[in-house]
């Protein structure tokens, strides 16, 4: 049986990596007032859909996904949360 | 000695640098589409700046999985030479051809400038017409160009002498103030371990036509040619 899911990636900067976007909006948000904000860092936030046989087959894939091409190992970390669309339509009814 | 320049949606100094091999140097040059798969007739292929891809996601990820990239990694398996300029070295770096990354720059600028680079290395083709130590200016025009890799990778670069070009001042200090985008170990251009793939973020072809002020990148395609036809 094939499972449809819902995987929200989120790809982040290796904190060794300089993120000076981020430092330019923690600057702006001090400018606001906001004195105690820190370590603001800006990655990115993928959303897709995909079928697999079960769970464990759509984490593997998912894996593969972010390795290959959607996080660059080298400079970026990532990690997903995968929902089951069915699930998903049960929770919003 | 026949060179290919690499065509993605998006390329923009495809025909800059045709110009300085077919026009200025009379060599056979042909633009190669992203969707070619059969590139066996060049001896160069070059992957010119621009926005491949728009730089969707990462510069140069999308590009590593064009068709003519399979091709482009055959090329280098058989040890014939890559250049990859500005988003070119991006695109390298993303198809795993060199190493590291290219981030952001530490001041967040798009940089559109001139700047002084220190020619670090001259045993090879690419560099065997400058001599050592020599300080160049080469145009630039970036706004991820922050070399990044991780402290083993820097070390490996510098124990096996791969980095062919760094950002320096105008008196040729290799320090933080002419490091224009934040590079480590001010990198501005590497090399694989064999020497045939180089990777850089300033544009020779952008220096190479005497109209434009300055003849400073042009020796490096004049060291590649004079290497290829000795050893021919």
């Amino acid at each position: 049986m094939i499972h449809k899911y819902q995987a929200r990636i989120y790809v982040t900067l290796r904190p060794s990596v300089l993120d000076p976007a981020g430092v330019a909006v923690e600057s702006g948000l001090k400018q606001l007032g906001y004195e105690g904000v820190e370590h603001v860092r800006i990655g990115k936030y993928i959303e897709l859909m995909l079928c697999a046989a079960n769970e464990d087959k759509a984490r593997e894939q998912l894996d593969r996904i972010c390795d290959q091409l959607l996080a660059n190992p080298v400079i970026e970390n990532y990690r997903f949360d995968l929902v089951e669309v069915a699930a998903l339509i049960g929770a919003s009814s | 000695m026949k060179f290919g320049v690499i065509v993605f949606p998006g390329s923009n100094c495809d025909r800059d640098v045709a110009y300085v091999t077919q026009t200025l140097l009379k060599l056979p040059t042909r633009m190669v589409w992203h969707e070619e798969t059969d590139i066996s007739d060049l001896d160069v292929v070059v992957i010119p700046g621009g926005f491949s891809y728009g730089d969707y996601l990462r510069c140069g990820a999308l590009a590593q999985f064009s068709p003519v990239m399979g091709q482009v990694v055959e090329h280098a398996k058989q040890g014939k030479f890559i250049l990859g300029i500005c988003n070119g070295f991006q695109v390298l770096t993303e198809a795993g051809l060199l190493p590291g990354a290219l981030v952001r720059n530490r001041d967040l600028h798009f940089i559109c400038d001139r700047v002084p680079v220190k020619v670090e290395r001259t045993d090879l083709p690419w560099t065997s017409a400058y001599s050592k130590g020599q300080l160049i200016t080469l145009p630039i025009a970036h706004g991820e160009g922050n070399y990044y890799a991780d402290a083993d990778t820097l070390k490996a670069l510098e124990d096996n002498h791969q980095v062919l070009f760094r950002y320096c001042t105008t008196t040729g200090e290799i320090d933080d103030t002419g490091n224009p985008n934040g590079s480590a170990n001010n990198i501005a251009g590497i090399c694989d371990r064999t020497g045939k793939i180089l990777g850089m973020m300033p544009h020779p072809e952008r220096a190479s036509d005497p109209l434009l002020g300055s003849t400073d990148g042009m020796k490096l395609f004049e060291g590649l040619l004079h290497t290829m036809s000795v050893t021919a």
